[in-house]
């Protein structure tokens, strides 16, 4: 049923995909958190999740960089397709998929480690040791973060010197330096002041050339303001897919309509 | 006015609790002190360089602490190069790999039961084990081993304790740009938690220090009048192992090898002893606290 309605309301004609989410089932433990997920991720495109509290946004987030193999009692089922390799199988290291897919955390998380090594940290664990190239790269990650001009001075100081809309952007710079091809963002704005938080969502706009950006927010207006896609969720069923000016001013589905308007949430 | 009056009954009441708990604590350090300056009283006499430079002797005023503090040095230090690397060890095992397998249960409840057992039962132990089993004798090796056994679940129990309180959102943030598990906890889990870790072994440290019925029970002397032999050597490969070998005895012994002379000059000396390892104490446990303000200055989350 709930089906059905998704494939109608999904958009007709596809752009480019990097990746594709099929009959995607997720259980912590007993508990059923996702159900029978079809959607896709448009390829350098804000794509937002939406829907509230305990909807399984944030679980469907951590399904694509494998963060549920931290902790017993998790199981996929399903699959998630990134060049036609199904990122959630068994089969495949989550080391891997996640050199390929980074993440931003809802809370600013540096390391308690300067700023360097901080955005250093991802080129490191691959090995690399060439000083001069990791130089360049934490540059350019850096200036990408848009934080490169308020800290090229003290690089060698520790991360926590910085502000928390700062230490954020640090967090972006530290996703970004391995050249990823999906950055995923958990509430990445929830624990900023409202500055803070316009300086992270220009950064994200700008970030859409370089790689893809996949987004759970809790504020439908963020969503609105500069997202490109707009995934609802509730429940833990994907309700409604499609570009996000049909979904906040056309839902077809009448759940959607009731969350944008307000009267569920 | 009845509610004021069950106020100031309250009021009251709460000032006859602070007052009781103030006396108590009171008579308690008075009590301590007390004991610790006759100690040092007794003993200063005694505390000279000569103390510490002079072996055992007939002669209460010629007797010295020199072979046992150099013990206690050897044995301590035995123990801890092999308590501390096994503990934290297992300390990371328990933690980051053993969650929830039936193998970290069992440990994990011997590990608990062994902090509460008595130390002459390790004595016991370390007799059966390394003294006739493994046929070590009754050497600085044996005591080491003995005394790092008795560390063991302490420097576990703090290892793990650190490790749990680094946050997972760390982790995972080292997860995210593609760690592995093993360089989360190289780079991330076990330089964080080395202050806290560091800390608890220093403890534990102090603690060992004082240890004495184990040692008893795996054969150390009470009269030693000569050192064990120089780990570093003149000749090629400038160093060796033959202290191991040699018998010991600590400093908790020497003085409780005195203390029995009762009635004699030798009081003095059981006192000194005292305030040695009182002093060694108080300082160890001095860095701990200094150590842990600074490394948790350094890392803060």
């Amino acid at each position: 049923m709930v089906e059905q309605e998704q494939s109608q309301s999904m958009v007709s004609e596809r752009p480019p995909v990097v990746a594709e989410v099929v009959d995607l089932n997720f259980f912590y433990g007993d508990f059923h958190a996702l159900k029978n997920i079809n959607f896709y991720i448009p390829a350098n495109k804000v794509t937002a999740l939406i829907g509230p509290s305990g909807c399984g946004k944030t679980t469907l987030l951590r399904c694509f960089n494998r963060m549920h193999d931290l902790y017993p009692g998790n199981r996929y089922e399903g699959g998630i397709l990134v060049n036609g390799e199904n990122i959630i199988s068994p089969k495949v290291d989550p080391i891997e998929v996640r050199m390929r897919i980074s993440m931003v955390f809802q809370k600013p998380n540096p390391f308690p480690k300067s700023i360097y090594e901080n955005v250093a940290y991802g080129l490191r664990v691959r090995g690399i040791r060439d000083k001069s190239l990791i130089d360049q790269k934490v540059e350019e990650a850096l200036r990408g973060a848009a934080l490169w001009d308020e800290v090229k001075d003290r690089l060698h100081e520790s991360a926590y010197a910085l502000s928390g809309g700062q230490q954020q952007r640090l967090c972006i710079a530290r996703a970004i330096v391995t050249d990823p091809d999906i950055v995923l963002f958990d509430e990445p704005t929830s624990a900023l002041d409202p500055i803070a938080t316009r300086s992270i969502e220009e950064l994200m706009v700008s970030l859409k050339e370089r790689v893809t950006i996949i987004i759970v927010t809790h504020s439908m207006q963020q969503a609105a303001r500069f997202s490109d896609y707009t995934a609802f969720m509730y429940m833990g069923e994907l309700i409604e897919f499609n570009d996000t000016k049909t979904v906040f001013n056309n839902a077809s589905h009448p759940q959607t309509q009731e969350y944008i308007s307000g009267k569920i949430g | 006015m009845q509610g004021r009056d069950n106020l100031l009954h309250r009021r009251r009441l709460e000032k006859v609790f602070v007052a009781v708990a103030l006396v108590l604590i009171v008579s308690a350090l008075l009590v301590l002190l007390s004991l610790t300056a006759e100690m040092f009283i007794d003993g200063l006499p005694r505390l000279n360089w000569k103390f510490f430079t002079s072996f055992p002797s007939r002669h209460a005023s010629d007797a010295g602490l020199l072979s046992a503090w150099v013990g206690t040095v050897l044995v301590i230090s035995l123990a801890a190069i092999f308590s501390i690397p096994l503990g934290i060890a297992a300390g990371v095992y328990l933690e980051e790999y053993g969650r929830d397998s039936w193998l970290a249960a069992i440990i994990e409840i011997n590990v608990t039961n062994l902090a509460a057992v008595p130390p002459i039962i390790y004595g016991l132990v370390a007799l059966g084990i390394f003294v006739q089993s493994w046929n070590l004798g009754e050497t600085v090796l044996t005591g080491g081993l003995t005394i790092a056994l008795l560390m063991l679940p302490t420097v576990v129990v703090v290892s793990r304790e650190a490790i749990r309180a680094i946050p997972a959102s760390l982790k995972e943030a080292a997860y995210a740009v593609g760690a592995s598990k093993w360089q989360v906890i190289w780079d991330h889990v076990l330089p964080y938690s080395l202050g806290s870790i560091l800390t608890g072994v220093i403890v534990a440290v102090s603690r060992a220090i004082g240890e004495t019925a184990p040692l008893i029970t795996v054969g150390a002397l009470t009269y030693i009048a000569f050192l064990p032999e120089s780990p570093f050597t003149s000749k090629f490969p400038y160093v060796s192992f033959a202290w191991l070998q040699a018998p010991f005895t600590v400093v908790p012994i020497q003085m409780f090898n005195w203390i029995s002379r009762a009635g004699t000059d030798f009081q003095a000396n059981a006192a000194a002893a005292g305030a040695v390892l009182v002093i060694l104490t108080l300082l160890m446990n001095g860095v701990a606290i200094y150590l842990r303000y600074r490394l948790r200055k350094a890392v803060q989350w």
